[in-house]
């Protein structure tokens, strides 16, 4: 089933998400890719109900380009999960309410430093050290609890993620098998091989 | 553009630490009743004529038609809380002009309304410029500035801004050169609260939030006797004193 993670570190900010698209008990692809780059230095992971996910990250997506044509600059991480929140928050109230959990990290350049925002569909929004969202999150929280730094190298880092995608993979009956991982920091967005 | 011209003097100086903001008060005499300034502890500051608080990391100094400044004033702090709610964050201070300059545009190309005649300086803070001082016209052309000045006599104020500038000036000597700028150019010869509106917008050391601060009369006047520029004693004591 869908799990996707994200950890931030020493300046950089890790998401990753598995690539499986699910219909029922079927795999229908492998090598989907759930990360949206928003902007430069912004990264957004989504699951939850497919159809849903795609087109309000596209929705959102499009917004924060807009912004950012209109402003000459980008939001900030902070502005734009505000943004993402108030949207699935009207969403929640309307006819037809999105149901998409979301996972935005992303590297402020006016401070310097790493955020991430772990965002339900139901406009739940909180700023943390490392989150998760799907079933992968009741193993690999835990794990995060003992082993996350937030002085961690790029490499400590990377290596911690994948001790929760090993996990997952070993207790979670339905785990994923593939992982898609990105990195954002100072030098934007960048896809990395673990 | 003429009513711009015959207003009070607003006059803006970007320092690296912070950016000061200065204007001249036209309506002044000894039969306004000042009561309501003089209050300690209500409101924000200011004697509310020409430098007001748009948002907390904007401070605006108008220049033109008073109840014309007043609606763009009204628009602006309610564009700066439509962000705030947005996008939780206090808004850019480019954004703010931006937005007031697309209302005063507005006015220029639709038949049958008068546009705005009122000029901005927008002192201001935000993270991904720091701080910034902007001016926009009636048109709604805007631009920033490292120092600027609207309103009477800006012509001269501007020439006195352009020789004494410096790329690294300080709050501390912006201060200085603010007041004696406003000095040399108000055709009164005593410079006091009385015809004076002050405001800094600096960043708090601990906070580190933008803190825009309008001073009070008795502030304005403690701070030109500090500065060494204080008026001339008789005429404009007394207008204080009846003015109560």
């Amino acid at each position: 089933m869908e799990t996707s993670f994200a950890i931030t570190g020493k300046g950089y900010v890790i998401v990753a998400a598995d690539t499986t698209a699910a219909r029922s008990i079927v795999k229908m692809k492998i090598d989907e890719d759930k990360i949206k780059v928003l902007g430069p230095h912004l990264l957004m992971a989504y699951s939850g109900e497919p159809g849903d996910t795609v087109q309000f990250a596209e929705y959102v997506e499009r917004n924060i380009r807009l912004y950012q044509i209109r402003n000459t600059y980008s939001l900030r991480p902070s502005a734009a999960a505000s943004w993402v929140r108030r949207s699935l928050a009207e969403s929640l109230r309307s006819r037809h309410p999105y149901s998409v959990n979301l996972l935005l990290g992303g590297y402020d350049t006016s401070s310097h430093d790493p955020h991430l925002y772990w965002i339900d569909y139901l406009g739940t929004i909180s700023e943390v050290p490392f989150a998760a969202h799907g079933y992968g999150s009741y193993f690999a929280l835990s794990l995060l609890d003992r082993y996350h730094n937030p002085e961690a190298s790029l490499e400590e880092g990377l290596e911690t993620l994948k001790r929760c995608i090993d996990e997952v993979s070993k207790r979670l009956v339905v785990s994923p098998g593939k992982y898609k991982v990105k990195v954002v920091d100072k030098d934007g967005v960048r896809e990395v091989e673990i | 553009m003429e009513a711009i011209s015959h207003a009070g003097t607003v006059l803006g100086v970007l320092a690296s630490d912070g950016v000061v903001l200065a204007a001249e008060k036209k309506v002044t005499g000894k039969l306004l009743d000042l009561s309501v300034t003089k209050d300690e502890g209500k409101g924000y500051g200011g004697s509310g004529e020409k430098v007001f608080l748009l948002n907390s990391n904007v401070i605006g100094g108008v220049a033109g038609l008073t109840a014309d400044a007043n609606s763009l004033l009204n628009y602006a702090r309610s564009a700066a809380q439509r962000h705030l709610l947005t996008y939780n964050e206090d808004i850019p201070v480019e954004l703010l002009a931006q937005r007031l300059c697309d209302l005063k545009q507005g006015y220029t190309q639709y038949g049958g309304l008068r546009p705005f005649g009122v000029s901005i300086l927008y002192a201001g803070y935000d993270p991904h410029y720091k701080f910034q001082l902007y001016h926009s016209d009636p048109s709604g052309n805007y631009s920033g500035w490292k120092a600027t000045c609207i309103g009477a006599n800006s012509g001269t104020a501007q020439s006195l801004l352009k020789q004494e500038y410096k790329d690294d000036i300080t709050v501390k000597d912006a201060v200085g050169l603010v007041l004696r700028t406003m000095s040399k150019t108000m055709d009164s010869t005593s410079l006091g609260s009385e015809k004076l509106e002050f405001a800094i917008l600096t960043l708090d050391p601990e906070t580190k939030q933008p803190k825009a601060k309008i001073y009070r009369p008795h502030e304005i006047d403690a701070l030109l006797v500090s500065e060494g520029l204080t008026k001339k004693e008789g005429e404009g004591d007394k207008d204080v004193e009846m003015g109560k």
